[in-house]
């Protein structure tokens, strides 16, 4: 019996594969894909704002109410964070991937990789509990810039419109440093792997002809790491669109769209409102995973 | 010699790097010193004390062995789903070549690549749609779906290093596709599989998003630190959860860490 099956997928291929891609794409198919599309079709439902229940007819009327100035606000805020962290995080990045990939050898280099990959792995939430011990009133920052007799720059800056308010733990400034924070390994490692690549002789010869650091990183390292930059970037921007954790937690009450989103299927339970809230990611991500194709960011995946 | 060895960085390099790294990891270190403070009640910087005995509150906290019980069960259960699926996956896509093989890794992928809020309210409606209650089961569901991708990924790489003669080699000696699998295949790929497993059971283990959508009334551990982080009850507890997280969450990925590290250094091999 056992030689039997063996020598039927020997003889035919096809069938061992069939078998193996079954139950994998069973399973995404149904449970993942299925679920994506329910989720899309429930967007084209709309909601009786009387009863409060769900109208099942097809409509455009949720993506109308979605098109309201303060959904647009939202979507604007949500979009404009994100690339600012992705921004921060690729500026941040840079160095630390360009020392582990030109300098570091051996035991530092290892060092190194574990040095990105224990905070990208450690608790997300407990990230996020520890940058509210830091940023608290009475947390860490506050004592560290008292310390230094800084605490005026604090103090001007929270005062600032938009960035600004009570304390850094509910502020856009709290909420930016902590996004950054958390993506940050997402960036590291795909520009680490881009830089890898970039021969150390290239370097060298740019700086023999004569061109000053800022020269060769403009002209040589620069657009030889941005499909590394672009393939982190997917990483940030697209967890800074879809996170809503991070904003409630440690944030004004002004929403992103994450919480929209939550806050749309929950307590309003207006589910096809937050299923056209999610089509925005989705969509936003669609073309950048586009444009990033393009830019042969796949490559340095 | 490669004239790019034994040169030593910029010393503004080495500052913005050396900042850099300790950026990442002086945050998650405070938590340990906040596991040990006196203070009961708010976040104040320094701990006006050191204490152990938020340890024993800890320990005899009912609610937080039910949440570790239910997120180890769920993370067991899904890290298993994954193996399964991961590696029959990732055997398809690297020893044979096939119409919709693109399409399959990117709908593996698919799930950590979207923003977990939308696998989580997708799930959510789709269990809505089917009048599915939640239990133990729609947690787990939506673990394994996003844990397999972590498995591939790790089973891809070493598919890709094991040489397709040692299998054929096999079969010249007179093994049939079983005992190929058992003794030749399965020993190769054995330490990608469990560093795979490893890192889906972190994962899974570490989960909040997709959770909140696919959970009822159950709490994992991350649902009941989400809790403890807008509605504080006790705020020593929470301190010494977050740090036996850290401790629970580091060993896995060192371990797998040390289980696929060989390769790395071989010529090409980041290439």
């Amino acid at each position: 019996m056992r030689g039997a099956l063996s020598d039927l997928f020997w003889r035919r291929p096809k069938l061992l594969l069939l078998l193996m891609l079954l139950p994998p794409v069973l399973w995404l198919g149904i449970v993942y894909i299925g679920s994506l599309f329910a989720l899309l079709l429930q967007s084209f439902f709309s909601i009786d704002e009387f009863s409060g229940l769900i109208n099942r007819e097809f409509t455009l009327k949720t993506y109308g109410d979605l098109l309201q100035a303060a959904n647009l606000d939202i979507i604007l805020r949500t979009v404009t964070m994100a690339a600012l962290v992705t921004f921060a995080s690729a500026v941040i990045a840079f160095p630390i991937a360009y020392y582990a990939a030109r300098y570091a050898r051996g035991r530092w280099k290892a060092l190194f990789y574990l040095g990105v990959m224990l905070p990208l792995w450690s608790s997300y939430l407990v990230k996020i509990y520890a940058w509210k011990l830091i940023l608290a009133k009475e947390g860490i920052l506050t004592w560290l810039l008292a310390k230094l007799n800084l605490l005026w720059l604090l103090d001007a800056w929270l005062s600032l419109p938009i960035v600004g308010g009570n304390s850094l733990s509910v502020s856009f400034t709290g909420t930016f440093i902590v996004f950054v924070y958390v993506w940050l390994p997402f960036m590291i490692l795909p520009v680490q792997a881009a830089l890898e690549r970039v021969p150390g002789n290239l370097v060298e010869a740019s700086s023999d002809l004569g061109a000053s650091p800022g020269q060769t990183f403009r002209n040589v390292l620069f657009p030889l790491a941005l499909p590394g930059i672009v393939a982190g970037s997917i990483f940030t921007f697209s967890l800074t669109l879809g996170d809503y954790i991070i904003p409630q937690i440690i944030g004004t009450s002004r929403l992103f769209i994450g919480q929209a989103v939550y806050s749309q299927q929950g307590t309003a339970g207006n589910i096809p409102l937050a299923a056209a809230f999610t089509v925005v990611p989705i969509v936003i991500m669609g073309f950048y995973l586009w444009g990033a194709k393009r830019m042969g960011a796949f490559d340095a995946l | 010699m490669r004239s790019d060895r034994g040169q030593s960085a910029p010393l503004g390099l080495k500052i913005a790097a050396a900042c850099g790294l300790l950026f990442l990891h002086l945050p998650i270190v405070l938590i340990f010193v906040y596991a040990f403070t006196t203070e009961e009640k708010s976040f104040v910087w320094p701990p006006p004390g050191l204490t152990t005995q938020w340890f024993a509150v800890t320990w005899n906290r009912p609610d937080v062995w039910e949440a570790l019980s239910l997120s180890i069960r769920v993370a067991a259960i899904s890290t298993a789903i994954a193996l399964v699926l991961g590696t029959l996956c990732a055997a398809a896509v690297s020893r044979t070549r096939f119409f919709g093989r693109e399409t399959i890794s990117l709908l593996v992928i698919l799930p950590i690549a979207l923003p977990g809020i939308i696998t989580g309210i997708a799930l959510r409606s789709a269990f809505a749609l089917a009048d599915i209650p939640f239990s133990f089961w729609t947690i787990v569901l939506g673990h394994a779906t996003f844990c397999v991708v972590v498995v591939y990924n790790n089973a891809v790489a070493r598919f890709r290093r094991t040489s397709g003669s040692m299998i054929e080699a096999s079969m010249d000696l007179g093994a049939d596709g079983f005992q190929t699998f058992r003794h030749v295949v399965l020993p190769n790929i054995a330490t990608a599989l469990l560093a795979g497993g490893m890192l889906a059971f972190a994962l899974s283990f570490d989960e909040v998003i997709v959770t909140t959508f696919t959970a009822g009334q159950q709490q994992t551990v991350p649902i009941w630190m989400l809790e403890e982080l807008i509605r504080p009850r006790q705020r020593p507890v929470t301190n010494v959860v977050a740090m036996v997280v850290v401790l629970v969450t580091l060993l896995p990925i060192l371990f797998a860490y040390y289980l696929t590290r060989d390769g790395d250094q071989i010529a090409g091999g980041g290439k």
